[in-house]
């Protein structure tokens, strides 16, 4: 079985993102760049399945600037065995990258698609669910157990109220939620070797694909500033301040 | 063109995340339509029908849709869709998991997380965990959104008397098979719809201690519980407590935070509260940076004296 997990390259996730003075976007000039968090655990999950047996290759694949490669060899040296980064400097929007990773997965035909549920740059949480429908395979969105069989695979998602079960027919798309799995640390070895791994690199054009944005980002503003209040010196002082002042008890 | 909602419901009852969706819809053309899609679901389409301020109910009842699963509800949006000049959902996990893929069917590029209409074609969303907030404007039609419900005061759930259309089905794609649902039983009010939250962090240690200190206090408050992700990670309490950036967004009246450091993605899912009370031993905790109320100490002190305080 074949794993293709597509990885975003995004600002680190402990990093103060800042909107840029001309309102364009946030700063992301000498910024911390790392794997989308949400990406690491569907790295992980894929390899732990190649190690229990059940997948045979686990490819990633990123679209983005040539600075993407970075990511595919971190993706690598947690374990993927190749890479594949779809290169251009065009903004992408989720639909684009869906219709670009639905290219990807003509050619290579595989099992499962394990995506990060979101972004947390652009928080649109849409990829792998419109990755789905392209390719008219079973979703199952933010994962937080996953069990193959040989034709199918069960997986527990996270829901409004609770967590729910669903059995899939493979192919299918799943999109990994935080409490899936705690993603390994790369060792020094494992970087090294990753930089022998197969690195294969295409675009938009060559894959056939339209990735024109469909929305255009107007401005960027900060958000509203919330001011500190007040330290309050005990609980009967709290208390009477949420009774009289604040009128919220 | 009208505006479609979809519903979210448990064929009962709607789901009170419809309701300030259907204030966004408002605020976008006066002829609001509803979708209500599920098994068994009479009672849901007849409580949809009284919902102030929309004009019509449509009503899909086929076993397809009684979980609600992405491939056939992406399927029914997409073959109503041309109907529509706008459809949206809430920016629940419900929305969230079924809009894209309909979207994606009917080739229109999703707007998620809307939590300001400026225009017809012109909508406001958070980037970054809230860091900041982007206005974009989309060609596309129909235009696919879902709504923070934050970000909109609920329309009332009585009052009105929409007819109840009956619309067939899209079938079942047989791709995915629904084996079980697990529900957090709880009597509290839900955390997306609570007046009052109290939530607890990893400071609280225990499962046992939410029970002991932090469920009294939401009892005499009437308050729905909430956690941070080291809280449920931990074990502490279940997964669909989380509040933050991939947990519920939150707007209430008053929000408690218990030992709660204030991360950037926790505060992502709760900023937006009208007033925030912060309890921390840490007096450089970042949460006091945006709480109204801070009290430094010891939570395992102050809880209980909490407690008794609001029952005097
Ligand atoms: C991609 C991503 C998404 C995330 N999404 C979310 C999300 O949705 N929601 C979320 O909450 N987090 C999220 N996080 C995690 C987030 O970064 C923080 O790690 C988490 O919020 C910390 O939880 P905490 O404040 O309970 O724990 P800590 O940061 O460990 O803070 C515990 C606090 O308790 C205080 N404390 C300890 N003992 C006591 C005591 N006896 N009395 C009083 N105070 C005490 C301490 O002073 C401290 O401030 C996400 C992280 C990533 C990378
Ligand atoms: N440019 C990209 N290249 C590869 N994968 C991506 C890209 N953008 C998004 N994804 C995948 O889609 C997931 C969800 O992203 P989003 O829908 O943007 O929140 C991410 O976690 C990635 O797995």
């Amino acid at each position: 079985m074949k794993i293709i997990v597509p990885v975003k390259r995004v600002i680190d996730a402990y990093v103060t993102v800042r909107v840029k003075a001309d309102q364009t976007g946030v700063e992301t000039a000498n910024v911390k760049m790392s794997m989308n968090p949400f990406c690491e655990i569907a790295v992980e999950e894929a390899i732990r399945l190649k190690e229990a047996g059940k997948a045979d290759e686990v490819i990633a694949v990123t679209a983005g600037p040539a600075q993407c490669q970075e990511t595919l060899r971190a993706a690598m040296a947690m374990g993927a065995d190749r890479a594949i980064l779809i290169q251009t400097d065009d903004e992408l929007q989720p639909l684009a990258v869906a219709k670009l990773l639905k290219a990807v997965v003509d050619k290579e035909n595989p099992e499962i698609v394990m995506l990060g549920k979101q972004a947390i740059d652009g928080d649109h949480n849409q990829t792998g669910q419109m990755l789905s429908a392209l390719l008219g395979w079973g979703v199952a969105a933010f994962a937080s157990k996953i069990e193959c069989g040989d034709d199918n695979v069960t997986v527990t998602r996270e829901i409004d109220g609770g967590l729910e079960t669903l059995k899939l027919k493979l192919p299918a798309v799943i999109t990994t939620d935080l409490r899936l799995n705690e993603p390994r640390y790369a060792s020094l070895p494992n970087i090294m070797k990753a930089k022998k791994k197969q690195l294969d690199t295409m675009t938009p054009d060559e894959l056939g694909v339209d990735i024109a944005p469909r929305f255009k980002t107007l401005k960027v503003t900060e958000p509203p500033e919330r001011q500190a209040g007040i330290m309050v010196d005990s609980v009967s002082d709290l208390v009477e301040k949420l009774r009289n002042e604040a009128k919220v008890i | 063109m009208s505006v479609l909602v979809i519903a979210e419901h448990d064929n009962s009852s709607i789901k009170p995340s419809t309701l300030p969706t259907i204030t966004a819809a408002r605020a976008l053309d006066s002829d609001v339509h509803v979708l209500v899609a599920g098994a068994g679901s009479d009672e849901a389409a007849s409580a949809a029908g009284k919902i102030h301020g929309i004009s019509k109910v449509l009503h899909c009842d086929d076993a397809a849709y009684e979980h609600g699963l992405a491939e056939n509800m992406g399927q029914l949006i997409a073959k109503i869709a041309p109907d529509y000049s706008h459809i949206l959902a809430p920016a629940s996990f419900f929305g969230k998991n079924i809009l894209p893929r309909a979207a994606a069917l009917v080739d229109v590029q999703q707007i998620s997380d809307v939590s300001a209409i400026e225009g017809a074609d012109t909508f406001v969303r958070p980037i970054y965990a809230g860091n900041g907030f982007e206005t974009v404007q989309i060609s596309d039609t129909p235009k696919m959104l879902t709504i923070r419900t934050t970000g909109f005061d609920p329309v009332k759930s009585e009052g009105g008397s929409a007819p109840v259309e009956n619309i067939d089905s899209a079938d079942d794609t047989g791709l995915t098979e629904f084996v079980s649902r697990e529900l957090t039983k709880s009597e509290r009010p839900e955390l997306t719809a609570a007046d009052i939250i109290i939530s607890g962090g990893r400071g609280l240690a225990s499962g046992e201690n939410f029970e002991k200190l932090i469920e009294p206090i939401a009892d005499k408050l009437s308050a729905a519980i909430g956690a941070s992700r080291a809280a449920v990670d931990a074990g502490y309490v279940p997964n669909d407590y989380q509040v933050g950036q991939t947990g519920k967004i939150v707007a209430p009246n008053l929000y408690i935070a218990v030992g709660i450091s204030g991360a950037i993605q926790h505060l992502a899912g709760m900023k937006d509260s009208k007033v925030i009370v912060a309890i921390n031993k840490d007096e450089e905790a970042p949460i006091f940076q945006i709480s109204d109320y801070g009290l430094v100490g010891d939570l395992f002190e102050i809880l209980p004296e909490l407690d008794k305080a609001l029952s005097a």
